[in-house]
């Protein structure tokens, strides 16, 4: 077990995956001598070469588009995208080339492409650095879309996205990048080098799972508000309900299966995520507990997210941002049902 | 016909007069002296039995066999003289009227019908024709196309002068050089150095928008900006499209980096066969290309010098009849897929909302066989 920060624990993932195949190469812009904006890829283009660590032009679409090209003659692109709200010069070739392309070409071309997106708010950024759009990517058939929580979740689910053969965008919540975990780097790396690798990586990447277990209400949560949601559950257990938290890990596809097995026994479901509510993942969840657990539901499913409003100034930030104050108050809301 | 901007005929490279005479280019006239008269001959026939499936295809969509088609009449030459230039080192990515240069790669042309008649979006295998799938949203493939590029140079595909150097040819038309997508592709080869020759058909319409809509000087002038050497051919002279194409590959291969080619040539047909020019072009301008028809200007030189016999023109006669009677059979023979093979190949990997909608769609579907037992 070595301590690392979330950023440390994706920068020591892709280092592993690059020794690992030498056909993983990085595109983005400034990922190079900089190491990223936000130092992700820190000490890889020293190690590795500007050939496999390329400084791109500056075009999201150029970035993608080409990373395609790459992947349909074997490699393994790794593309960061800068922040979140600069995805979208990227999104033609993201949801009608990308996601589609294994399927016009029934099954002869697989892109086994890599976006990395810092996104999520939380840091007092200007306009577009705060965004989280993975209700987009994850409403395109074709593409994976998965968030890790923790830095042991970063430093595996870096590697079982690169050796997946499905398109992925690995969405990293960036005001987690400093926070501390313990990473255990010899699990992955036995998964990444047995039999099926690519078929367990993808299956294990795509789970959700119990991060804390409970009995009352089932609150859902990834990436940027898993903490937030074990916060919120440590002050209602203290207060005597006992909240079961669920790390979905992927929002594409949606571990709801994971979700029901603990509905199924609390009755009760609280989702929250810094997208907005409105169409977001939490929506579709609603709906699939809804359609699948009705009949053991003591209160309507609850959502508490981004409104349906432009990412505000910084200043306005922790009141669009869901807060412990209004997970707590939704907890409430559905034990008084 | 303007002298200057994007409709001129200024700095066009040619080696065939329209009205059949061969000329020489102090430049490109070289790369195309490997063209005997044999080759001119297989040159012309694949151009006859393009245009003849070109039209069939174009039938059966109006006796409502095909959705749609895209007719490529009148770029013959610009797509049969660049095809043949490739050899098997090379990769091509075309847009979706590529279909002459399909049939250079070895596509069996009737199979291009699977995406019109709406069977499938994809209809060959990429890596054993060298050939791209089509891509419909326009300039989004000159990306792919750039990165494969990139790729070719990584793999040490380019500048070591063997047969097995290579570079990509990417096809677009004029419409698609206002696009970002492919002003990012030149970007991203040229600071790469990336093999790949762009092919502009300036076919002079992006479906009815005259390309005085899309710039304000001759294509191939944009490749200046990028770095990018370049190149304006008659793209109706099935020579000159050879010899250009041959030096921009030659180029491409050697590791140089990237090539613009435009080919000027006109869409003698329609946008798609639910266009209707009539709308936006006269007539007069349909005449006055008419007479510069690519396979007549070619006919009218090979029979000059005595290279093309009445049983030569006969014989592509009837294998052009005899390709739109296997096309037509083919196309009818084809049946409907069957539902379920929607779910197919969305992912590689097993994807739980998938797996749930196919089994929840089989289940519905037995439902109405169930009821039909019991009735």
């Amino acid at each position: 077990m070595t301590t690392m920060t979330m950023a440390g624990a994706i920068n020591r993932g892709l280092r592993a995956a690059m020794e690992r195949d030498p056909k993983v190469l990085l595109m983005g812009e400034d990922i190079g001598q900089l190491g990223g904006v936000f130092r992700v890829t820190d000490g890889l283009w020293k190690d590795f070469g500007g050939d496999r660590v390329m400084d791109t032009p500056l075009a999201e679409s150029g970035i993608v588009g080409t990373a395609i090209g790459m992947a349909m003659r074997g490699y393994r692109p790794v593309v960061e995208i800068q922040f979140d709200g600069f995805i979208f010069p990227a999104y033609n070739q993201i949801t009608t080339q990308l996601a589609k392309m294994h399927y016009r070409s029934q099954g002869m071309i697989t892109l086994p492409v890599v976006i990395r997106v810092p996104f999520a708010g939380g840091i007092g950024a200007v306009e577009h650095h705060s965004e989280s759009p993975e209700a987009l990517f994850a409403h395109t058939a074709g593409l994976r879309v998965v968030s890790p929580a923790t830095p042991q979740d970063a430093f595996d689910m870096i590697q079982q996205a690169i050796a997946s053969p499905d398109p992925v965008l690995f969405l990293e919540p960036k005001a987690r990048y400093w926070d501390k975990g313990e990473v255990d780097e010899s699990r992955v790396a036995a998964q990444l080098e047995g039999e099926h690798a690519a078929s367990a990586a993808t299956a294990e990447m795509s789970r959700g799972r119990v991060a804390r277990e409970g009995s009352d209400v089932t609150l859902v949560a990834y990436g940027p508000t898993m903490r937030l949601a074990l916060q919120a559950a440590e002050v209602a257990g203290a207060d005597g309900t006992s909240v079961e938290v669920i790390d979905l890990r992927s929002v594409s596809p949606l571990d709801s299966d994971t979700v029901l097995r603990s509905a199924k026994r609390t009755g009760r479901v609280v989702i929250v995520h810094e997208a907005p509510t409105a169409f977001g993942p939490g929506a579709e969840l609603s709906a699939r507990v809804t359609e699948q657990a009705f009949f053991h539901l003591h209160a309507p499913v609850l959502r508490v997210g981004g409104f349906h409003a432009p990412y505000p100034g910084s200043k306005l930030e922790h009141d669009y941002l869901p807060s412990l104050d209004r997970v707590l108050d939704a907890v409430d809301r559905v034990m008084t049902h | 016909m303007s002298t200057h901007g994007p409709l001129s005929e200024e700095g066009l490279v040619r080696l065939l007069s329209h009205t059949g005479e061969r000329l020489d280019h102090p430049d490109f006239g070289r790369y195309a002296s490997e063209l005997d008269a044999a080759r001119l001959r297989r040159m012309w026939h694949d151009m006859t039995v393009v245009r003849a499936f070109d039209q069939e295809a174009t039938s059966l969509q109006r006796q409502g066999e095909l959705g749609l088609w895209v007719q490529a009449v009148g770029q013959e030459a610009a797509q049969i003289g660049s095809g043949h230039a490739l050899r098997s080192s090379d990769f091509v990515f075309p847009s979706y009227r590529e279909h002459g240069v399909a049939h250079t790669r070895g596509v069996d042309l009737p199979e291009i019908l699977r995406i019109f008649r709406g069977l499938q979006h994809g209809a060959w295998d990429p890596a054993a024709h060298g050939f791209h799938l089509y891509t419909l949203v326009i300039g989004a493939h000159a990306l792919h196309a750039t990165g494969y590029a990139m790729a070719m140079a990584r793999d040490g595909l380019v500048g070591t002068g063997q047969e097995t150097d290579g570079a990509v040819v990417c096809y677009f038309g004029d419409g698609a050089t206002s696009q970002g997508d492919v002003n990012e592709a030149l970007t991203f080869a040229a600071v790469n150095d990336a093999p790949i020759v762009f092919f502009v058909q300036n076919n002079q319409f992006a479906i009815s928008e005259s390309t005085t809509r899309q710039s304000r000087v001759p294509l191939a002038q944009r490749g200046a900006g990028f770095g990018v050497p370049s190149v304006r051919v008659d793209g109706n002279d099935v020579i000159a499209s050879y010899a250009v194409t041959q030096w921009a590959l030659q180029h491409a291969r050697s590791g140089a980096g990237p090539v613009l080619i435009e080919a000027f040539t006109y869409r003698m047909g329609a946008h798609t066969t639910s266009d209707d020019p009539t709308r936006y072009r006269s007539h007069a301008d349909e005449a006055y290309w008419a007479e510069r028809d690519p396979i007549a200007r070619l006919e009218t030189y090979l029979r000059g010098i005595g290279e093309l016999s009445d049983e030569a023109v006969e014989a592509a006669r009837a294998e052009a009849k005899e390709l739109g009677r296997r096309t037509r059979e083919t196309v009818k023979a084809w049946g409907r897929p069957e539902t379920a093979t929607m779910f197919d190949h969305v992912y590689a990997e097993p994807h739980a909302t998938v797996a749930a909608e196919r089994a929840w769609f089989s289940r519905y579907e037995r439902s109405f066989a169930d009821q039909g037992a019991h009735a």
